[in-house]
């Protein structure tokens, strides 16, 4: 398969361009920073978001989806990426639609994937529980109790946590922190008296939540895949969200590269364009490569997906340790190379360079991923 | 079935039947092509057999016209034809800088004489070039070049010197910058000549690098005496005179291009592979990982680059045949793979420590690491050095203003 976008996939492209340009552009989202409301999105805006089949970008037709597959999931979240936009969409139509629809029971999919394509329940996924992530490191305890389990623990840094309907929770009901094995996924509603959600507001102006679970009983119905095999499940959900996460970032940095070299070509200084100093093209034509290598990487890890799901993880390693280091290097370029301006609150850049940090952390950094693909090769 | 389903089985019956299994061994390294050229002697029985089938079939240079010794094929034959002839990792029936360089910019500025002259002689493999562009003042700023070729009315009278002339010394014909008016802006005042290796008055010495060997020489022309024509139609300047600087570009874009996409990452001092090499060398801790996490850190990262260039490769591969050219963003590929080379063999000397440094009795030996490794500090240099790559993809990618 030829690692170019297909025409359907441009057309979604062009789509998807045209209709956040005009309803979420960056002056959108900073409306939601600054008016600070509860969910930290906008519902009118998901809606309509839901409404294009976006919702259920990577769900399949028969669930009522659009089935575009991840490729179209990358190519929605490049231009969300562009513009910033603060959305369900990651939490829900990928995390969410990707733990039900390929791991959920007939039953888990028949009640969940309709109402995801349609934007009506959110979803989040909870698995890290100290400031670095670490999806074996689980002390969240599932223990078995009369015909299901009691949960009870802690998780942090559980984007759209705060608004959620439902919560996939990765728990260990075996073995000790930091096993692969004995890890189990729950699928449960958010709103119990025995979960506490507390917001916690991020740099990047998202919202995330920590979430602490006291004695929340469920039955074996909960579970999400397989009792104590749950790691592979997550490693999946993981995956998918690192090459999604990833598509986001890449719309980020070419976004706030295209940015900069405008300025390049308008600012001066010393009579001159600023753009003409070699000093600074000869950083903007290493940073343009390092942008195609990233997009390489990124479109890779998307088909990869799609083509074969269960051995995509080492790609979607590759593709978030790349982009991760690419979209860092353009933010804090396109901050330099602004000079004073880029470091005002007014100016856009800054915002990008905030996002990209936060989507670096999650699901794993640049270092993670790289010592991953070391200890996966055998070095 | 699709006209060209219909070539893929055809393609991959041919070779089948027609490529030696000596032949099959995917080398790409330079000392196993057959380059050709009236001192060509062939290292093997199956490398001449193979080029002989190649050549009656025109697929030495497959996408050249029928007329000047290809087969005529179109971009997406051609493209099946090579991807069937890696697929069996079959090595190219000739390789050269006549195919590669010249014949593309011929095709593009050649009379109809001087293609069928000069483009013949490459896809038979009986002319071998090489290219006259450095000169010791004109490295980076090619265009300042001060060889002075005269306007002697029946002939043109070249004086001058090149340098970092590729194979000089076993080549039949070279292809030339000259400066034909000293008085025009530097661009404008450079002219493309053909000329013959033999002529009075061409001299060649090999130059020795850091690394001991090297392909390259230094090139002198004294009072060369160069006819206006080869015969009817067929001038020794390609294009305009004066003009020549155009015809220049368009070759070193399809320079850029090869040396872009070449080999020398695929060799065995690449990046590829570099992990498992290093565990036979260093060997691992007690939890799995290599004995050195900064070399570990170091490894991984030149995977993961180098990962993403190759996959580069592939997506502007894919773009171009879909129609969007690659242009000046062959200057990226070209400014990725040098660098990603170079890292790759320094990442060997040391992974393999002093045992990589020792050079035994008679020097630097041909082939080993070491040479490898001081060669390779060229390939960023070289074809355009990483800064002049920089330039042009500010100024032609980018589009950021000059000084």
């Amino acid at each position: 398969m030829p690692l170019i976008l297909n025409e359907e996939q441009e057309m979604l492209q062009d789509a998807a361009n045209g209709f956040l340009a005009e309803k979420a552009p960056v002056a959108a989202f900073r409306k939601v920073r600054d008016n600070k409301p509860a969910d930290g999105f906008c519902r009118e805006l998901w809606a309509e978001m839901a409404e294009m089949g976006w919702a259920g970008i990577i769900v399949d037709e028969s669930h009522g989806g659009s089935g575009f597959g991840y490729v179209g999931a990358g190519v929605l979240a490049e231009q969300m990426g562009r513009n910033l936009t603060a959305s369900p969409f990651f939490s829900t139509s990928v995390l969410g639609a990707t733990a039900i629809q390929h791991y959920g029971t007939q039953k888990q999919k028949d009640e969940n994937l309709a109402a995801i394509s349609r934007g009506e329940r959110l979803f989040a996924l909870a698995v890290d529980e100290g400031p670095r992530h670490n999806p074996s490191r689980i002390t969240f305890s599932a223990k078995p109790a009369g015909n299901g389990f009691v949960l009870s623990g802690s998780k942090t840094f559980v984007a759209d946590g705060h608004v959620a309907d439902k919560l996939i929770i990765a728990a260990r009901t075996s073995g000790v922190e930091g096993d692969a094995n004995g890890i189990t996924l729950f699928l449960v509603d958010a709103d119990v008296p025995q979960i506490e959600r507390e917001p916690t507001p991020m740099v990047d102006s998202r919202n995330a939540a920590n979430i602490n679970v006291d004695g929340l009983e469920v039955t074996g119905e909960a579970i999400l895949g397989e009792l104590d095999g749950g790691y592979a499940a997550l490693e999946g959900i993981l995956s998918a969200g690192r090459a999604v996460l990833s598509a986001e970032m890449s719309g980020s940095a070419q976004q706030v590269f295209g940015v900069t070299t405008d300025y390049l070509k308008e600012r001066e200084q010393f009579g001159q364009k600023i753009g003409s100093f070699q000093g600074l093209q000869h950083r903007a034509a290493h940073l343009a490569t390092e942008i195609e290598m990233m997009k390489s990487a990124v479109l890779k890890s998307l088909k990869d997906l799609d083509e074969d799901f269960d051995h995509a993880g080492i790609t979607c390693s590759l593709a978030k340790a790349k982009t991760g280091q690419v979209a860092q290097l353009a933010t804090k370029e396109a901050i330099q190379m602004h000079g004073g301006i880029g470091v005002t609150d007014e100016y856009d850049v800054g915002l990008y360079f905030k996002r990209v940090h936060v989507a670096q952390q999650m699901f794993g950094d640049a270092g993670f991923h790289s010592d991953r693909w070391a200890k996966n090769s055998g070095f | 079935m699709s006209d060209l389903e219909e070539f893929r089985t055809e393609v991959r019956a041919w070779l089948q039947e027609n490529c030696p299994e000596e032949m099959r061994d995917g080398d790409i390294t330079a000392e196993s092509q057959c380059w050709g050229g009236r001192q060509w002697e062939f290292q093997s029985e199956a490398q001449k057999i193979w080029f002989e089938r190649a050549l009656a079939k025109g697929y030495t240079v497959p996408s050249w016209p029928k007329e000047y010794g290809g087969a005529g094929l179109s971009t997406e034959e051609a493209k099946i034809l090579d991807e069937e002839r890696q697929a069996i990792n079959a090595r190219k029936p000739l390789n050269n800088f006549g195919i590669s360089m010249l014949g593309p910019a011929l095709l593009a500025y050649g009379t109809h004489q001087q293609k069928a002259q000069h483009l013949t002689g490459i896809a038979r493999g009986e002319i071998r070039w090489c290219q006259g562009y450095s000169e010791p003042g004109a490295g980076s700023d090619l265009a300042s070049l001060k060889t002075k070729c005269e306007d002697m009315g029946d002939h043109w009278l070249i004086n001058g010197q090149k340098i970092w002339t590729s194979n000089a010394d076993i080549s039949d014909w070279i292809f030339c910058l000259v400066r034909t008016d000293f008085d025009a802006p530097k661009h404008h005042g450079i002219t493309f000549i053909l000329v013959d290796m033999a002529s009075e008055g061409i001299s060649v010495k090999p130059i020795v690098l850091i690394s001991g060997h090297s392909p390259f020489c230094e090139t002198f022309l004294d009072n060369v005496q160069v006819p206006k024509f080869y015969g009817e139609d067929n001038p020794s300047v390609v294009g305009e005179v004066n003009r020549g600087w155009d015809v220049a570009k368009n070759l070193l874009v399809h320079e850029r291009g090869m040396l872009g996409t070449m080999s020398p990452l695929r060799g065995t001092t690449g990046p590829e592979n570099l992990g498992k090499y290093a565990v036979e060398h260093v060997g691992l801790d007690a939890a799995g990982r290599l004995d050195d996490p900064a070399l570990r850190q170091r490894i991984a990262q030149a995977e993961l680059d180098n990962w993403a260039y190759n996959l580069t490769v592939e997506r502007m591969t894919d773009e171009a045949n879909a129609g969007n050219g690659l242009g000046a963003k062959s200057s990226m590929l070209k400014y990725a793979a040098s660098e990603l080379t170079k890292r790759g063999t320094e990442l060997r000397m040391d992974i393999e420590g002093t045992t990589a440094a020792t050079i035994g009795p008679n020097g630097i030996e041909y082939g080993s690491l070491a040479n490898n490794w001081l060669y390779n500090r060229a390939y960023s240099i070289l074809g355009g050095t990483t800064e002049v790559q920089f330039n042009i993809i500010s100024k032609r990618v980018l589009g950021l203003p000059s000084q």
